[in-house]
């Protein structure tokens, strides 16, 4: 069985591996699926969690975040094709417009 | 003997009622009502209201009506309840307000009818009179005194608003606030007055203030006396507060008669002797009472002797006379206040009511310097004004000979000093009403000729309300009539037996040689009067002082020494520096300055527009929020 130290371990690891994606790339597609990593990195990290104690309240939590996955992935896809219907550009920087 | 009774609600209730009607008409639902339901409206609710106040005084019979309406206040031991209480010093009190106040009104009739000054006015007018009527009936038939607040701020208020009436003129405005902040002098110290009742004796209603007040310190009972004279000061122009009443003249005459002259301005008066039992404990405040009175009934006479205004002598001569009165109340003779009360309410109204006709026929003018001769041109308005000249000035048999007479009595038994004060300021009052007289009614009229031409009698409306006052002023001495001038009068002493005060000791006093002296006093002042301003014309001129024509400068005294370094201080510390300065500048203004140079210069620069500073920014918060609850 999987000690629960590499469960651990490995979540941390893709949800840094989401940040850094989400905080360098300007490719709004990438940054998307980097929030998808760190959605997937705390599912693991519930998981691991929910066999620990041998309760299914962890799992339960991680439906729940996969609906909400789901949802926010086509609300922000749909922004994205808006936007390069717009722009002709997916690159985040060249939406900056909303500001002071 | 208590009895129960509905009746009272109903004599106070029916003109508020009315004034309430007006009120909706004017002000909600903004229409005028017809000239003839006004005046039905009005006038019959205070008539009606003076009808069941006989008919409660008929009821009364050596006992008490009350009429407790609803329990209005209660907090802890505090209660105050809007409880009507008819006693016989209420209920002449009552009569005297509702039937002055009825011919009054109906004078108004006519009296408002010539005013074209304002269109929509007559309804207003009637309105506020009528708000007047209630308050006053509230403020005499209360059986407590924060009751009695209730109407005394309401007949304040209706006297500001009445003076202000005509308020196009800045004038009028600035007399009605005057009149106003004078009055309000007094009603802190009234406040205060029932605030120490209620820590003292944890009531204010009237009856077990009575009873509770075996073995009261008399010290504290001088300090609550002291608080509420002031009140009465200001509400009935005692010195040093007697400065609003010439002032109240701007308004219309008929509020002039009723509110200035016969009812509002004896709410001071009815107080004291309410609270007699009080002033009875607290013999230092009686002596106040007295000597202020007498001060101011002396001081405003010499101040009449001058005035030239038919309306501001009459004025002076209210304070005076309400000087009077409190030299009464203050020797204990409450009797004879209350009795001086009811006779000036009717010669004084009569002779308000009569210089309104004499400004009627005047065409608005209001100076004696102009009038003269009007003997022969309103015969009518001659011979009524008349009857209230000779009563006030104190000639028998008419109705203020009595009253001025039982004053003396009562001031010479206490301190022959009062009574020497009373007595020279009989001699000026009979001076200055016969000069007044004298110089309306005869010699050469001194009128422009256009006007002179029009001079006509007053309309009957106006006319018969003079007539029935003058009657009371001619036999109302009666109903008061010296036990010791012998039996032939079959009801001596009627209003002394009815009020039930403790009769005030005068045994031994020579009364007859004290009326004697008071009528020589009077026709002294009248001869003097007729040799000034009939046989030698040319003699006053020669004693004319100005200091006494303008008044002794009172009002710039205290336009110096109080007012001017009140509008200073407000004005420059208060407005200036705390208002404008410390709370808008420092703190309104500064906040948003403040906020403005941080947001504006500093955090703006946050709000960058690129997402992923957004991200780095809530990444860095999260790890310190994080790092906070791990620590």
């Amino acid at each position: 069985m999987i000690p629960l130290e590499q469960v651990l371990a490995l979540s941390a690891i893709l949800f840094t591996i989401g940040v850094v994606g989400a905080i360098t790339r300007r490719n709004l597609i990438v940054i998307l699926m980097s929030i998808e990593l760190m959605l997937n990195a705390v599912n693991l990290a519930l998981v691991g969690f929910s066999r620990l104690w041998a309760q299914p309240d962890g799992q339960v939590f991680v439906l729940m975040v996969i609906v909400v996955a789901a949802a926010e992935v086509a609300v922000g896809l749909g922004i994205v094709i808006a936007l390069f219907r717009n722009r002709e550009s997916v690159n985040i920087e060249d939406v900056s417009l909303l500001k002071w | 003997m208590v009895t129960e009774t509905e009746t009272l609600r109903w004599i106070v209730a029916l003109p508020g009622l009315s004034a309430a009607v007006h009120g909706v008409l004017l002000g909600v639902v903004r229409r005028t009502l017809e000239r003839s339901l006004v005046i039905a409206l009005s006038c019959g609710s205070v008539i009606l209201s003076f009808v069941l106040s006989l008919v409660s005084l008929l009821r009364l019979d050596g006992g008490v009506l009350v009429d407790p309406v609803y329990a209005w206040i209660g907090a802890g031991t505090f209660s105050a309840d809007v409880t009507f209480l008819m006693d016989p010093l209420s209920a002449v009190m009552c009569l005297v307000v509702t039937g002055v106040g009825s011919l009054i009104h109906v004078y108004s009739i006519g009296y408002m009818d010539d005013d074209h000054r304002e269109d929509k006015g007559f309804q207003r007018f009637f309105c506020y009179l009528n708000l007047f009527t209630f308050s006053m009936l509230v403020l005499v038939l209360a059986d407590n005194l924060v009751l009695m607040f209730l109407g005394w701020e309401g007949v304040g208020l209706c006297s500001y608003l009445l003076i202000g009436f005509w308020y196009a003129d800045r004038w009028n405005a600035y007399c009605g606030m005057k009149a106003f902040v004078v009055n309000r002098i007094g009603d802190f110290g009234f406040l205060v007055g029932i605030f120490l009742v209620f820590w003292s004796f944890e009531t204010v209603a009237f009856r077990e203030l009575q009873a509770a007040m075996g073995g009261i310190d008399p010290r504290l009972a001088t300090l609550i006396g002291l608080c509420l004279f002031v009140g009465a000061a200001g509400k009935s122009a005692q010195v040093p507060l007697y400065v609003w009443l010439p002032d109240a003249m701007a308004g219309p005459t008929p509020v002039s008669a009723l509110i200035h002259a016969a009812t509002m301005v004896t709410a001071g008066v009815y107080m004291v002797c309410r609270m007699h039992f009080l002033y009875d404990a607290a013999p230092d405040a009686s002596a106040v009472v007295a000597w202020t009175g007498a001060l101011t009934a002396l001081f405003a006479a010499t101040i009449a002797v001058a005035q030239t205004d038919i309306k501001k002598i009459l004025a002076y001569s209210t304070v005076s006379q309400l000087g009077y009165m409190f030299v009464a109340a203050g020797c204990g003779g409450y009797t004879a206040a209350i009795f001086h009360l009811g006779t000036h309410a009717f010669f004084k109204a009569l002779l308000f009511l009569g210089a309104g006709a004499v400004i009627l026929a005047m065409h608005h003018e209001q100076d004696t310097d102009r009038m003269g001769g009007l003997r022969t041109r309103i015969p009518r308005t001659f011979a009524v004004v008349s009857v209230g000249v000779f009563a006030i000035a104190g000639f028998p048999p008419l109705a203020g000979f009595f009253s001025k007479d039982e004053i003396l009595l009562t001031a010479w038994t206490a301190d022959p000093r009062l009574w020497s004060v009373l007595l020279a300021t009989a001699a000026l009052t009979a001076f200055y009403m016969f000069r007044l007289w004298f110089r309306t009614f005869f010699g050469e009229c001194r009128a422009p000729e256009e006007v002179k031409a029009h001079i006509h009698e007053p309309a009957p409306v106006v006319l018969w309300p003079l007539y029935a006052l003058a009657f009371c002023s001619a036999v109302a001495g009666f109903f008061n009539f010296p036990q010791a001038w012998g039996g032939w009068f079959p009801y001596p002493s009627a209003l002394g037996h009815f009020l039930g005060f403790e009769h005030h000791a005068t045994h031994g006093a020579p009364e007859l040689q004290l009326a004697l002296g008071a009528i020589a006093a009077a026709a002294l002042g009248a001869l003097l009067a007729w040799l000034c301003y009939v046989r030698l014309p040319g003699l006053p001129a020669r004693f004319r002082s100005r200091l006494v024509a303008n008044a002794y400068y009172v009002d710039r005294i205290y336009d110096a020494l109080l007012v001017k370094p009140l509008v200073l201080l407000s004005d420059a510390v208060l407005y200036r520096a705390l208002d404008a300065g410390a709370i808008d500048g420092a703190l309104v203004n500064g906040t948003a300055r403040a906020v403005r140079a941080v947001a504006a210069d500093v955090l703006r620069h946050l709000q960058s527009g690129f997402a992923q500073a957004y991200l780095v920014l809530m990444l860095l918060g999260t790890v310190a929020v994080v790092g906070f609850l791990l620590r």
